[in-house]
């Protein structure tokens, strides 16, 4: 199973200082973060992708380019990349380049965005969400399967024997994962492609997770790539540690209370019961993870949030202390010990290439 | 078995409006027994939800008993749906909840439109607030609404309140099973009985 985290990359005041950093501090806080997290040895990072203020992280590549040259280990993916208002030969070139760079430490993760206004500014129709993120993504396939591309759907202009380059290195795609947190068409879409499925978890209950990866699962076994309790599922979570519980909700409750996403609404306690936030010591996120296992079944990835609302880098860098040593360990133990022989890990770049993905290499003429 | 739903946002303890709502919703009940159904009627208080009505609107999902009143509402045969009239309109709570319904939730279930105010002068809010957002949802709307002004509730004669309850009942009771709703009666075909207009 792998373990990391993923960061939405907004720029917050901090509430118990007053301090907003500035997108410089937080664009290199983001990589002291990634490098962090492989020396903690956990095993994947992953950057939103935004185009708008107060957000850094528009040019994800960039930054996991940087961040690969700075580790050795560390998996690199998105949260998530913007299937929906990006060019597909785009994502197909940045993301094959970077997979070249980082010798295949690169997987990402399809999502359709959280601001209504990003779709008119990249020249599309928010109502096209679901279409576009269907077609632009199976584009995005054929790009990196086949050699020459002669396509033309309703959203991007026709290509007529069209070759992305690079080609993916070893002649295998980047894994896919496609996140979403309440439409059922892409729990289908991740189903139809075998590929892996991600759920956001952390701003619905339980139950709605249940349903969703249930539903991705099903499908999954239909389409044929394998039992539903194969399929390769992933889960976002949120955490804030200290020594005791009682310590973790006094640091925690001034980012808790102003955070941008559910301030000012349900208390510290409300949202720890109703979602997976948990808020506590290290034993305790232990026991709560472990948990999630209980409504998904054995799953391949789990992520967490850490550097958010406003918290500071320093603080950021000591959660990630906690979560490497004390936390992912027994984590790590723990699910191994309770996973079946038959249910697989996530595809990496190895096991891909090792399972012999049939793509021809491209023929280079003079 | 039908479930009627009877949302009422009404803020005061006890409400013109939940007043309003439990003589809808025994009207509706007697209307389906009538008809030989037998009915649940349920009343939701968006009051006594007020915070996990805010909360929704803040993390985009439901909790606690919210989780229970929009359940409801899903599985009923049908709404009442009562409101008093704030600044010309319905309240801001009232239309709080109907805006963390999931889309469609409403679509083609039949409602009842009810409304309280303290004069008559708000009562047609009813037909330009509450019926174009119900329009919105796809509801099917009654041709009837009540409004209860104060002064409603000690008034008698033709146009009493009960009348209206009455009528507005049937009318629910009808899109409920299903049963045409009977056309204006021609008073030169069916005349009133004299004994009828003579009993008032």
């Amino acid at each position: 199973m792998q373990f990391g985290i993923f960061t939405v990359g907004d720029v917050t005041t901090d509430p118990t200082t007053g301090r907003t950093p500035t997108e410089h501090e937080r664009i290199k806080a983001t990589v002291a973060i990634a490098r962090k997290a492989e020396e903690v040895g956990l095993d994947v990072f992953a950057t939103g992708e935004h185009h708008n203020p107060p957000f850094v992280p528009s040019a994800p590549t960039t930054t996991l380019a940087y961040i690969a040259a700075q580790t050795e280990r560390i998996l690199l993916s998105t949260s998530t990349t913007l299937i929906t208002t990006t060019d597909p030969v785009r994502i197909a070139e940045d993301y094959a380049t970077l997979q070249h760079l980082s010798d295949g430490r690169v997987d990402l993760m399809m999502g359709r965005g959280n601001t209504g206004p990003v779709y008119p500014w990249f020249g599309k129709d928010i109502r096209d969400g679901i279409p576009l993120a269907i077609e632009n993504y199976h584009l995005l396939r054929r790009l990196w399967r086949e050699d020459v591309v002669d396509w033309e759907g309703r959203f991007r202009t026709p290509l007529q024997g069209f070759t992305a380059t690079p080609r993916p290195l070893d002649g295998v795609p980047p894994f896919v994962w496609h996140g979403s947190i309440r439409s059922p068409e892409i729990a289908e879409q991740a189903a139809y492609y075998g590929d892996g499925f991600f759920s956001n978890h952390i701003f619905w209950p339980a139950s709605h997770t249940r349903q969703m990866v249930g539903l991705y699962r099903r499908r999954f076994e239909h389409y044929g790539h394998g039992s539903a309790d194969q399929a390769i599922v992933g889960l976002g979570g949120q955490v804030f540690m200290a020594r005791t519980s009682q310590e973790a909700v006094r640091q925690f409750r001034p980012y808790f209370d102003q955070a941008p996403v559910y301030g000012h609404g349900p208390s510290l306690e409300e949202f720890t019961s109703q979602t997976p936030l948990t808020v506590g010591s290290p034993q305790q996120v232990i026991e709560r993870t472990l948990g999630f296992r209980d409504y998904v079944g054995d799953y391949q990835r789990q992520l967490f949030l850490l550097d958010h609302a406003g918290l500071p880098l320093k603080t950021v860098l000591e959660q990630l202390d906690l979560l490497g040593e004390e936390v992912v360990p027994v984590l790590r133990r723990e699910f191994a010990a309770l996973q079946p022989a038959h249910v697989p890990d996530a595809p990496t770049h190895a096991s891909l290439v090792a399972a012999g993905t049939p793509v021809t290499p491209v023929e280079v003429s003079a | 078995m039908r479930t009627v739903a009877v949302v009422t946002a009404g803020l005061s303890q006890p409400s013109s409006s939940r007043l309003l709502a439990d003589r809808l919703g025994a009207a509706v009940d007697r209307a389906l027994r009538l008809d030989g159904d037998d009915v649940h009627v349920e009343v939701v208080e968006l009051r006594d939800l007020a915070h996990a009505i805010t909360d929704h609107l803040l993390t985009g999902f439901p909790s606690g008993d919210l989780v229970d009143a929009i359940d409801l509402v899903r599985r009923a045969d049908a709404v009442v749906a009562v409101t008093p009239i704030f600044s010309a309109s319905y309240s801001g709570l009232f239309k709080s909840f109907f805006d963390v319904l999931e889309d469609g939730l409403l679509e083609g279930k039949p409602v009842l439109l009810g409304a309280t105010a303290g004069t008559a002068r708000h009562s047609l809010a009813l037909e330009f607030a509450l019926r174009p957002l119900f329009a919105y949802l796809r509801a099917d709307v009654v041709p009837t609404a009540v409004f209860a002004a104060s002064e409603d509730f000690g008034t008698g004669g033709a146009g009493a309140l009960s009348h209206r309850v009455e009528r507005a009942a049937r009318e629910l009771a009808d899109a409920i099973t299903g049963r045409g709703r009977s056309g204006p009666v021609d008073p030169f075909e069916n005349p009133t009985p004299f004994s009828e207009l003579l009993g008032g």
